[in-house]
This record gives structure tokens, sequence and C-alpha cells, in this order.
């Protein structure tokens, strides 16, 4: 005769994450933030370059549809030396594309620790928690912790200056967009 | 009425920071661990290094010896995991120290009005007057508290 277990290990909830590298610091973002994978190449033409002293982490914008996304430099972001960027994240639900150097690899974390209270600036913002994969720390990026309100009100009104000088050059030279 | 207001022995360990002691609390020591591997990335924290690993749990470092010798540690011989409470939460802090540590008995006295916030206490002991240190003072991300004359004192302890 066979008995049932009486308690059931609950099942060890998972998340996908993509593990990427930043002036050779790795950081974890989850996979479900993570709508597109691009080369810098692949949008040289697509991006505009945009110049504003209040946001120095981002150069570049690009337009999707009615929406422009901001390329913020995630070596500037977090404070880390410039690095030869190769690839760019366009991220889910935000207005954020982020300029990486490269991938390392996909995996899955089973835990994520909260950030220690002692660590108490920037970072509660920059990071939803660290996980621990084969005895390294990994930072996780809070995906929505790129760009502040603030910083999104003067980029679009930097980008809505850009966007009608560009329209005006157009007509001046004759070209229909 | 906090415990710095009483003048009865209390567990202490003493801790060594170049050549200076100091003494914590022994009810806010988790363990003496030697250094191990130190865990950096991004952060806008200063006061603290990194993080180690212990017991699966990621435990900040904070070098407390600037604020109290002046100088960062050129050697660290061991890290004094401590426990910081606040209210009903509570985290671990590892403390770089570069000697070893020892558990005393000792009488405690308050923290005058003139002392400062890092100070819960003093206690004397080998003929040397000896700093008690109010960590939530002396480590990032905790308010100091106060007791009711004004003087810093070990969270933990108060009633």
């Amino acid at each position: 005769m066979r008995f049932e277990p009486v308690h059931k290990t609950p099942a060890v909830r998972t998340e996908q994450i993509i593990l990427f590298r930043s002036s050779n610091q790795v950081f974890a973002i989850s996979s479900s933030s993570v709508q597109e994978v691009r080369s810098v190449d692949s949008l040289a033409g697509a991006a505009m370059e945009i110049d504003e002293p209040a946001v120095p982490k981002v150069h570049h914008m690009l337009r999707r549809g009615e929406r422009n996304v901001y390329v913020v430099n995630s070596a500037t972001h977090f404070g880390l030396r410039p690095s030869p960027a190769a690839l760019i994240f366009l991220l889910r639900k935000t207005r954020v594309a982020l300029l990486i150097d490269g991938i390392e690899k996909m995996t899955t974390m089973t835990r994520l620790q909260a950030l220690s209270g002692a660590f108490c600036h920037e970072e509660r913002v920059w990071y939803r928690g660290l996980t621990v994969l084969d005895q390294n720390v990994i930072p996780v990026v809070n995906p929505l912790g790129f760009l502040t309100e603030q910083e999104l009100l003067v980029l679009d009104a930097a980008a809505g200056t850009l966007i009608e000088a560009e329209a005006a050059n157009a007509q001046e030279m004759g070209i229909t967009p | 009425m906090s415990w710095t207001e009483q003048y009865d022995a209390r567990s202490c360990v003493l801790l060594r920071l170049g050549d200076r002691r100091f003494a914590l609390a022994a009810d806010q020591v988790s363990e003496l661990v030697a250094p191990s591997r130190l865990f950096r990335f991004a952060h806008r924290t200063p006061e603290i290094d990194g993080v180690i690993l212990r017991r699966g749990r990621v435990v900040p470092v904070c070098d407390v010896a600037e604020k109290l010798i002046g100088k960062r540690l050129s050697s660290r011989r061991f890290y004094l995991i401590s426990t910081r409470r606040l209210g009903a939460t509570s985290d671990w802090i590892a403390l770089p120290v570069s000697g070893d540590c020892e558990l005393i008995q000792a009488d405690l006295t308050p923290a005058g009005p003139s002392d400062s916030p890092h100070v819960a206490a003093w206690l004397s002991h080998d003929g040397e007057v000896i700093e008690v240190l109010n960590l939530n003072a002396l480590t990032p991300g905790m308010e100091p508290q106060n007791s009711a004359n004004g003087n810093p004192v070990l969270a933990e302890a108060q009633a």
C-alpha cells in the first residue's frame, strides 16, 4: 500500500534572465522585459542624435510610430567607464532602448534577494535586487529605472524641437517625409 | 528606558581597527568570518565596498574604519558580521576588522550629549576606555535613533 506524501514541495518559481555586459561588468535583466535585441549597426540609419546636457546618458533616439524611444548608454547610467557598445535592448513597456556591450548568456534565476538597506542611493532604483549564479553575485536591473519621469519630460521637449527643426529643414529642401 | 541608561554588565565584542579598539553589543554580532571573495557591482553608496556571500545571503561590506580612525584598513583580517535592526526589520552588515575579536562582560556607561552619534555607550576594559558603537549611526541606510536625553541608543535595546 502506498501513501500519498502529505507535504508537496512547492514548485520553485523561476525567471528567465539575460546576462549582459556593460564596461566589463555583468548585469541581469528579465527576458520578459526585453522586446527586441538589435545590433548597433542595424539602427545606424534609424537613430536621431539628441544632445540634452541634463541627460548625458542619452545621445540617440528612435522613432517608433508616434513614440520617441531613448537610447540609454548603460555604462554612463551605472557610472562605469565608457566601453564600445555592440547591442541594443529595446525594452518592453518603457520608452528606453539600452546600449550594452554584449550578451553573456540566457539563464534562469530561482531567487532574487532584495538589496540590503545599506545601499541607499540610486542603486535602489537601478536594481530589482541581487541574484546568485554560479557563486557570483549579479545585480538584476529594473527596466523602469533607466530614465525618470523628469528625464523623459526633458528628453521629450528636446526631441520635439529636434523633430520640428528636421521637418522645417525637409520642407525647405522640398523633401516630403 | 534603554539599556544604555543602566550601569549593568553586558556582553560586548571588542574589535580592533588599526591601533584602536571598539566594542559592539554581543547581541548585535552574528559571527566572525575570514575574508572571502568580495563582489563589486555598480552602486552609489560610497561607504559600501561590495558584498560577500555568507550562508546563502548577500551581505554588504562597510568599512567603518575611515569614520572611526580616519583611514581605511590596509589589511582585513576578519569580517565581523553584525545585525542592524530598525523597528521590525533587520539586516546583516559585514564590518572589516584588523585583528582578533574578544567577547567580554563589561559595565556600560551611557553616552553623553556631547558624544558623537556613533557612540552608544562607553566601557572600561584593561585600563582602556572604549566606545560601544551605534551601528545604525555608523552605517548607511539607517537613521540613528535617539534616547530620551537625545543620545543615540542601540536599536534592539529599546523597551
